[in-house]
């Protein structure tokens, strides 16, 4: 194989990646700090994508609007479900969040679809790249869609800043805090219900984000996260469930690694990472970044 | 896993409820044909019974197997290829259930030493894997086309061609599969597994290895998933990719918490209530997906115990 052709293929590889590490990003916050193992995150992704073509059909809104409103809708109907669905289920096992929330994509697929049909008279849809990002860049060894780098660029600029956020601010303090001793974090007298519902905003507020960055790309339709998911939490695995280094990291990785693999042998593309997680499993079963299981 | 309370030590009383159950459900199953049409009845058995295995595990052994599809679907697609080599019944599905228990061993070993949310990713990603294979190996699988059209040869004077007849034969699997399941609880081990689920340090304190039992009931659970599996084809006589999707695996959980988990045949009730419904659907205007997300979601809410845990709970208090 060229080198031209594999470098083309490592770049696509790190678009899809950079869908991987967004989406398991939102998910290691929400892991994180509250123990949700939000399977709706597909669900959340696709309302993404759905709420910008949305709001183009309906109030001519283009790309660049929607790309703010889009995560800022998702994620105020994120908070809207942990409030009042999801709360409920505070200490119980994380298996029925699982529960709770696969039922949840059900209905969200269907309801989409149903809303797609009767209102837009459509199944599935394209949604335009901007103007300014259509187009070619020469990058002198590769040509690559202008879009796609912008899509790159933006999601490793989003992970610094929420790993920054989390990591050395004093917000991030507090979140951690309200999250490993909710009774100690009230008594100084934090709002800790609040904070949760906060963090649940944002990390799905991530995945709408993830949705609009898609849309152009892949077309709008209602069941576009629902495979899309089950890789991504292939790479939570594999990178260590909650840890935020790790999500974008195997994100990255694992999109260039699939890429590649099916540029040698296309039938392993879509099993390559299950064949890695289940490698990383027998080495390490907390996966790459995560602490011993014991440890948390 | 929050469990049902459950004792070893049983009153006459609830014996003799558990055997008006039995005999009510066992009749209900005998008459099934006449009532609904057999081929749904069929199916009713099938999930049942995948239903029933899975709950081995999730109820019994509080591991929540996100990838169940993996078992019922990989011995679907054998007992289809042993029915279309020419193969008889009992062969195909023999050959079918084995499959699903060779299947289990690898992902059992991989995945039964991580608990909780860990476990249920790591099934759902290994039955992905087995997703992908069937949809690549197109020769064996027929692909996104599936396989049809294989033969079910007749056995000892039955013909197989007709729906009732397979659907008694089905029955008498059934039979099979849910007295295995009930031994599986019964016994020693079953009770030894309810301990690891209800508090593996003590069980491990009082010299039970807990992945050894965690790892032997996830090779039961998987061996009868893939007998309801090759039930399922045989009924059907189509097999279709979705035998394997994540959907699949996501259904059976529905079908165990909304009859109830850990009362053994809950499981089997759910299956049925749910494919009465999904069948009352699609003759209606109503979308499918969105009324069983619903009650996916409702079950989970506010009714875990499910249906006959619900039941089971009120005739205890009177």
């Amino acid at each position: 194989m060229n080198t031209q052709l594999l470098l083309i293929q490592v770049f696509n590889g790190l678009v899809n990646g950079a869908f991987y590490a967004l989406l398991s990003l939102g998910l290691a916050v929400i892991f994180g700090m509250l123990r949700i193992v939000n399977f709706m995150h597909g669900a959340l992704y696709m309302l993404g994508a759905f709420t910008a073509f949305a709001l183009g059909q309906a109030f001519g809104l283009g790309f660049w609007p929607a790309l703010i409103l889009a995560p800022l809708i998702v994620g105020a109907l994120g908070m809207v479900l942990e409030r009042t669905l999801l709360s409920r289920l505070y200490g119980l096992e994380p298996s029925y969040n699982l529960l709770l929330t696969f039922g949840l994509t059900l209905l969200t697929q269907d309801l989409v679809k149903q809303v797609m049909l009767s209102q837009f008279a459509v199944s599935s849809a394209p949604y335009t790249t901007p103007d300014i990002l259509t187009g070619v860049v020469n990058l002198g060894f590769v040509v690559f869609p202008k879009y796609r780098l912008f899509v790159i660029a933006l999601t490793l600029v989003i992970c610094a800043v929420v790993w920054f956020v989390i990591e050395k601010t004093r917000v991030g303090a507090i979140i951690r805090a309200s999250t490993e001793n909710p009774g100690v974090t009230r008594a100084f007298g934090i709002d800790v219900s609040k904070w949760v519902t906060g963090v649940f905003g944002v990390g799905v507020g991530l995945a709408g984000l993830a949705g609009v960055l898609a849309a152009p790309i892949y077309s709008v339709e209602p069941y576009m996260g629902a495979e899309l998911i089950i890789t991504t939490f292939a790479v939570v695995v594999i990178g260590g469930l909650g840890s935020i280094l790790g999500s974008v990291v195997t994100g990255f990785a694992v999109g260039v690694l699939a890429a590649v693999g099916a540029a040698v042998y296309p039938p392993i593309a879509n099993t390559l990472v299950f064949i890695l997680m289940a490698f990383v499993l027998l080495v390490r079963p907390s996966g790459l970044f995560g602490l011993p299981e014991g440890a948390r | 896993m929050t469990a049902l309370p459950h004792t070893a030590a049983r009153t006459d009383r609830e014996r003799t409820i558990r055997a008006a159950w039995m005999i009510g459900l066992g009749l209900l199953l005998l008459i099934l044909p006449r009532l609904i049409y057999p081929v749904l009845a069929l199916d009713i058995l099938a999930w049942g019974l995948f239903a029933v295995a899975f709950d081995l595990l999730f109820g019994f052994s509080g591991l929540l197997s996100f990838g169940h599809a993996a078992f019922w679907g990989g011995s679907a697609y054998v007992t289809a290829y042993l029915l279309s080599n020419g193969q008889s019944v009992p062969v195909a599905m023999l050959g079918g259930t084995l499959s699903a228990l060779a299947l289990a061993v690898p992902i059992a070993y991989l995945s039964v030493r991580s608990a909780g949310i860990y476990f249920s990713m790591i099934t759902l990603a290994f039955a992905q894997m087995v997703y992908f294979v069937a949809l690549q190996w197109t020769d064996v699988t027929g692909g996104e086309n599936g396989l049809q059209g294989f033969e079910r040869p007749s056995l000892f004077g039955l013909d197989f061609s007709d729906s009732v007849t397979r659907y008694y034969f089905c029955l008498a699997v059934f039979g099979l599969g849910f007295y295995i399941a009930y031994r599986t609880v019964r016994s020693p081990f079953g009770q030894a597994q309810q301990a690891v689920r209800d508090n593996e340090q003590r069980a491990q304190s009082i010299g039970y290895n807990p992945v050894r039992f965690k790892f032997t009931a996830f090779l039961i659970s998987a061996g009868l998933a893939g007998l309801a599996g090759s039930m399922y084809t045989f009924g059907h006589g189509v097999v279709s990719l979705d035998v394997t999707k994540w959907t699949t695996s996501g259904e059976v959980v529905m079908m165990t918490l909304l009859g109830g988990t850990t009362t053994l045949f809950g499981p089997a009730v759910g299956a049925g209530l749910v494919l009465l419904l999904r069948d009352r659907l699609t003759t209606s205007d109503l979308p499918v997906g969105i009324v069983t997300g619903i009650v996916f979601v409702a079950v989970v809410l506010f009714f875990r115990a499910g249906v006959v845990g619900t039941v089971q709970g009120w005739l205890r208090r009177r």
